[in-house]
């Protein structure tokens, strides 16, 4: 079926605009990029609908790496799981390209970014399809370089290149167990194929299976931005806003929701690690939801909820409802794209102010981007039949059959998402505009796609029921139907925009005066905890400073070299020759090279003579 | 012997050699006609080393284009060479590698022309013959000879304080070769004859043995004298020193090649000579390449010159080289091998953007740029895509070799590669903040007026480098076959003489795991 154009597709726009497009114009540059992605699109379509999707069609392009009995092919393969994401992948990622030419029309660098954007599908995609662990890693690895890049694409800011490194980095710690768990894996089974490695699973000690998982764990925590390594993510908000829409939103990010969900095998065998994920996916929602009621940038606002929500994917997962998990990372990538792309039209709209204490009142400037915002923050904030509805639904059904205590979490973190998010459509949209720019309404090429998406983030939960599409895929996992559920977590969703529209759309006075009077927790929370702080000056502080003076000046300098130095000066007459024989003369040193070589050689042949004749 | 293949290979270590002598002759008042006669040479012997590629059986393990000629009767040294399916890599990395540093240093190097060409051909002269050597007395040759001309390499052309990087790297060096050379005369002592090959057979049939002590004595001299070369942490002082002060070509060659020669001894001949003393060195020397990986990285992250920096990160890399050989697994030997190609073509294309930064700016100190990205796109790219090769992002060269070093190493002792791949985690660091500091931010005016863009002969350097980068990362399937060939054998060969054989654990200890569980 050619999968290999899939994400070919985007790497040949990539090359085209990398290299020429500086000398491009700017139609043949969109013509080139969208063009690619859109095609990729319409080979997903084609594939899947020629395919019988109930069992894996896997294609073998070329081995890559081979040694002893370790082979690691170039692997292809689309099962259901993969068809989920790949139509993600694509359809968003072409309507966030189109959305593109509109937003980055006055910025510098236009080609690069296009050119990025797409080696970003080519990365996606290749992780999505990829049909063993390391044909993932290199997506993994791939998405990360892309998000390095495009974070960092203001290069001449040191605060967005810091923010680069930063999500590079952490990541790296991330991939650190996620490689750690493919040599464990190997060293368990003898591959890293998936189909090879998930047959043999339920045969491997349990111990195995949840040493494995726990690591896998650390790389889908690094990737998809859960405690305690999502620190990168809100930073990561400094690249142009269609990348936070699509990299640090809709698809990247969601990485480690779907390598968990693919290595589902691995951790039906291993509890405890399924248990961690649901822990930490818990306390990640909760935790990143607190923080974001206190933001005042939309878009930190939008990153903090983007790692809550990914908490809740993981939930989903650690329960066993894997199919829930995917069904919110679907919703979550038309919705919370959706809100990215607005803020990117309302900062668009206001060249560039991104603070909400500036805004206010747009709702009449800019009617189009307020009401498409407006569906994905009711679908966000779990709004009865909206998509984040069905699949919120069904990740705390889950959650309260795996353990009660998760389900209250959750709910309050609903709560608490669909407050802080009214609250960001309030501050942005109600009232009177307190700001001092001329806003204007987003040109077409922007709007299109957030209408689309309005669409999607009302009606995608019903339009496509991933839970039924993926039944036979995952493991059977039955969740008795809980009227009495469904409607608490529905009601903590609406309390919290009541909520929201009480303080902010009518009353803002008393946000002040509440935050006035807790002022202190107030800070702390709007600081986000300090754990940026705390993670500077307890890891990257000690490290550098203690390589800098005890390893560098100490070690290596004070002691090493002051020992070979010591040799040195006893060896200085050797010192005093060489300078003699440093005449200058380059014949000289010709001469002395072959006297030397031809010494060496007549004393050595001296010594073994004798030695031999012995 | 095939007289015509082995004409072949000759032809590349000669090649050079009338390099050398041609450009000695060359007057010294036409310093253009040096670097055309040096470029021409360093082409032909690469042309040369490509013709050996082709003519290379890649289903065989042994080694090939096998010459023996008596060299000196009375004590029976021979000038005894072949190629293996390693050291034909390493041959090609030389002789590819020659051509790019006579173009680096084109304009460059403007005073003392015709030497320094007559230099870097000697000099390529030496490693190529350090490759080719089969008989312990030539290889002692052939090591020494590459080392003169790196002395004066740096000590000619290199920066402020090249005489003390130029004593220090000989003094290392030296102290490394003389134990060596009383390794070979007692070998030869014993088994009367410098052949390799010869020594080897006599260790298999068991008409040569050594007592555990003798053993341990002659591993020793040997794996010193390699592991000042390699540098082993912490034997590797003087590579920062020399890199500093080298000219480009020299860091290029320095570090692509000539760390190699320490790693290819070790592989070639400690291991197999010596395999009882290697395994029970084993855990000391991973301790060892272990530390170098992370006190590399580390001390590369705070570095403030840029040359320093890359020295200290090939401390870290070449740790990785080290780690896969005495991981005694078939992916760790076959990524050792792999990483040291990489390595090369990587740290080679490192130093080489780096002297071209040098050339524009005066200056090796980080603080000194800044914002070099937006004054010479293409510059900053291809150093990108470098420092991500490096970093060993898949699909470029190195995540290849460092993949089959961790895999390999974990198939074997799994606690030794999560210390390891820390290394992993920090090369991200030292090279993203080299790289931000350097080429991100806004432009310092001083670099505004300096740097400017890749200029025709620049391309001509940077693309084959990023052209390997990028062929090694996605298609090894080019190169490792006849390294796993090699490497097969080697592992056959350090079985020899170990009574207590170290426990393999492969995937099938693996699933006899999981099949007990069941």
């Amino acid at each position: 079926m050619q999968l290999w154009l899939i994400p070919l597709l985007p790497l040949a726009g990539f090359l085209i605009n990398g290299i020429l497009g500086r000398r491009l114009p700017k139609s043949l540059i969109n013509a080139v990029a969208i063009g690619s992605v859109v095609l990729s699109f319409g080979w997903v379509l084609k594939t899947l609908f020629g395919l019988d999707l109930n069992t894996a069609h896997t294609e073998h392009y070329f081995t890559w790496i081979q040694s002893g009995t370790l082979s690691i092919g170039c692997d292809f393969s689309v099962d259901r799981l993969t068809a989920v994401m790949l139509l993600v992948v694509t359809g968003i990622g072409s309507l966030i390209h189109i959305y593109s030419i509109g937003y980055m029309a006055h910025e510098g660098g236009y080609y690069r970014f296009f050119a990025y954007l797409n080696l970003f599908m080519f990365f996606m995609l290749v992780l999505v399809l990829g049909a063993n662990y390391l044909v993932l890693f290199v997506g993994w690895e791939g998405v990360g370089l892309c998000s390095y890049l495009l974070i960092g694409f203001y290069f001449d800011k040191k605060f967005a290149t810091n923010a680069g490194n930063k999500a590079f980095i952490v990541n790296r710690v991330g991939d650190f167990g996620f490689s750690l768990a493919m040599f464990y894996i190997f060293r368990t089974f003898g591959s890293l194929d998936f189909a090879t490695v998930f047959g043999q699973t339920a045969g491997a000690s349990e111990a195995t299976l949840t040493m494995i998982g726990l690591l896998l764990l650390v790389g889908a925590c690094g990737k998809s931005a859960q405690l305690p390594l999502y620190v990168w993510l809100p930073d990561a908000m400094a690249g142009p806003t269609p990348v936070s829409a699509l990299i640090h939103a809709a698809t990247m990010v969601t990485a480690g929701v779907y390598m968990c969900a693919r290595s589902f095998p691995i951790y039906t065998h291993a509890p405890a690690a399924m248990n961690a994920i649901a822990v930490v996916g818990i306390a990640t929602a909760f935790f990143a939801a607190t923080i974001g009621l206190a933001q005042t940038d939309i878009k930190k606002v939008f990153a903090y909820s983007t790692v809550s929500q990914l908490g809740y994917m993981f939930v989903g997962v650690g329960c066993g409802a894997f199919s829930a998990g995917i069904y919110h990372l679907m919703t979550h990538a038309f919705f919370k794209a959706l809100l990215f792309l607005g803020s990117g039209s309302v900062i668009h709209a206001l060249s560039g102010e991104q603070d909400m204490r500036e805004m206010g009142g747009l709702r009449t400037k800019i009617p189009w981007t307020c009401w498409t915002m407006f569906c994905a923050s009711i679908a966000i904030a779990g709004v009865p039949l909206t998509s984040g509805y069905f699949s919120k639904e069904a990740i705390l059904a889950a959650a309260n059959q795996h353990a009660p205590w998760m389900f209250w979490l959750g709910t309050i973190t609903a709560g608490m998402t669909a407050f802080y998010v009214f609250r960001a459509w309030c501050m942005t949209f109600l009232g009177t505009y307190r700001g001092h720019h001329h806003p204007h309404e987003s040109p077409p090429s922007m709007l299109v796609p957030l209408a689309i998406l309005a669409v999607l983030s009302i009606a995608g939960g019903l339009l496509f029921k991933i839970p039924t599409f993926l039944a036979t895929f995952f493991p059977e996992h039955e969740v008795p139907e809980d009227f009495t559920l469904t409607l608490i977590a529905s009601s903590a969703g609406i309390i919290g925009i009541l909520l929201a529209f009480l303080i902010y759309g009518f009353k803002p006075s008393i946000a002040d005066a509440f935050a006035r009077a807790v002022k202190p927790l107030y800070t702390f929370v709007y600081n986000k905890y300090y754990v940026d702080e705390l993670y500077d000056n307890v890891i990257v502080k000690p490290v550098v400073n203690g390589s800098r003076v005890v390893l560098w000046k100490g070690f290596d300098a004070g002691l090493i070299d002051a020992i070979v130095n010591g040799t040195g000066t006893r060896a200085r007459n050797l010192g005093s020759v060489l300078r003699l024989i440093q005449s200058g003369n380059i014949r000289s040193y010709a001469t002395w090279v072959l006297l030397g070589s031809l010494g060496v050689i007549a004393v050595i042949v001296g010594i073994a003579s004798s030695g031999g004749m012995r | 012997m095939n007289l015509a293949a082995a004409f072949q290979m000759l032809s590349v270590l000669v090649v050079p050699l009338i390099g050398f002598i041609a450009a000695m002759c060359v007057p010294r008042s036409r310093p253009q006609n040096s670097r055309s006669l040096a470029l021409v040479m360093s082409l032909l012997a690469f042309l040369d080393s490509l013709q050996l590629i082709s003519k290379f059986d890649r289903t065989q393990g042994g080694e090939q284009f096998v010459l023996d000629l008596t060299w000196i009767p009375s004590v029976d040294i021979h000038f005894a060479t072949s190629v293996n399916g390693v050291s034909l890599w390493l041959i090609v990395l030389t002789t590819f590698l020659t051509p790019l540093c006579v173009l680096v240093s084109w304009n460059s190097i403007q005073s003392r022309v015709k030497e320094f060409y007559a230099f870097l051909l000697l000099l390529e002269f030496g490693l190529v013959g350090v490759f080719l050597a089969q008989d312990l007395f030539l290889f002692y040759v052939f090591w020494e000879v590459s080392l003169v001309p790196m002395y004066f390499l740096v000590g000619i052309w290199g920066h402020d304080r090249r005489i003390y990087a130029a004593v220090k790297f000989f003094l290392y060096t030296m102290a490394g070769s003389m134990l060596m050379l009383v390794a070979i005369i007692y070998l030869y002592l014993q088994a009367h004859t410098f052949s390799y090959t010869k020594i080897l057979e006599m260790l298999s049939r068991g008409d040569l043995s050594f007592t555990a002590g003798e053993q341990m004595l002659l591993f020793l001299a040997f794996f010193v004298a390699f592991a000042i070369k390699v540098p082993l942490f912490p034997l590797h002082t003087w590579l920062p020193d020399a890199h500093v002060e080298a000219p480009t070509a020299g860091s290029i060659m320095l570090a692509s090649v000539m760390l190699k020669m320490g790693t290819y001894g070790i592989m070639h001949f400690c291991v197999p000579l010596f395999p009882r003393s290697a395994h029970t060195c084993a855990p000391w020397i991973a301790v060892l390449a272990i530390i170098g990986i992370i006190y590399g990285a580390l001390v590369a992250m705070v570095q403030p010159n840029m040359k320093k920096l890359v020295a200290y990160s090939s401390v870290s890399h070449l740790g990785f080289v080290v780690l896969g050989i005495f991981s005694f697994s078939q992916a760790g030997m076959d990524g050792a091998v792999y990483q040291m190609l990489n390595h090369g073509i990587s740290t080679g294309a490192l130093f080489a953007i780096v002297g071209l930064l040098y050339e524009r700016r005066h200056s090796l100190e980080i603080k000194d740029f800044g914002g070099v990205a937006t004054v010479a796109p293409w510059l900053s790219t291809a150093f990108l895509i470098t420092t991500l090769a490096s970093i060993g992002l898949p699909l470029l060269n190195n995540f290849v070799g460092e993949f089959l070093v961790l895999q390999g190493t974990a198939m074997e002792h799994y606690q030794w590669t999560i210390y390891a791949s820390i290394g992993v985690i920090l090369s991200a660091c030292y090279m993203l903040w080299l790289y931000q500091r350097v080429f991100y931010g806004e432009v310092n005016p001083e670099v505004r007026s300096h740097i400017s863009d890749l200029i025709p002969r620049e391309w001509a350097v940077v693309i084959p480098l990023v052209v390997m980068m990028v062929w090694m990362g996605v298609y090894s399937q080019s190169f490792l076959p006849t390294v796993g060939k090699v490497t097969a054998l080697v592992l056959e060969q350090s079985k020899i003489n170990v009574p207590e054989r170290v426990q393999i654990h492969g995937p099938r200890a693996g699933s006899m795991e999981a099949a007990n569980a069941r």
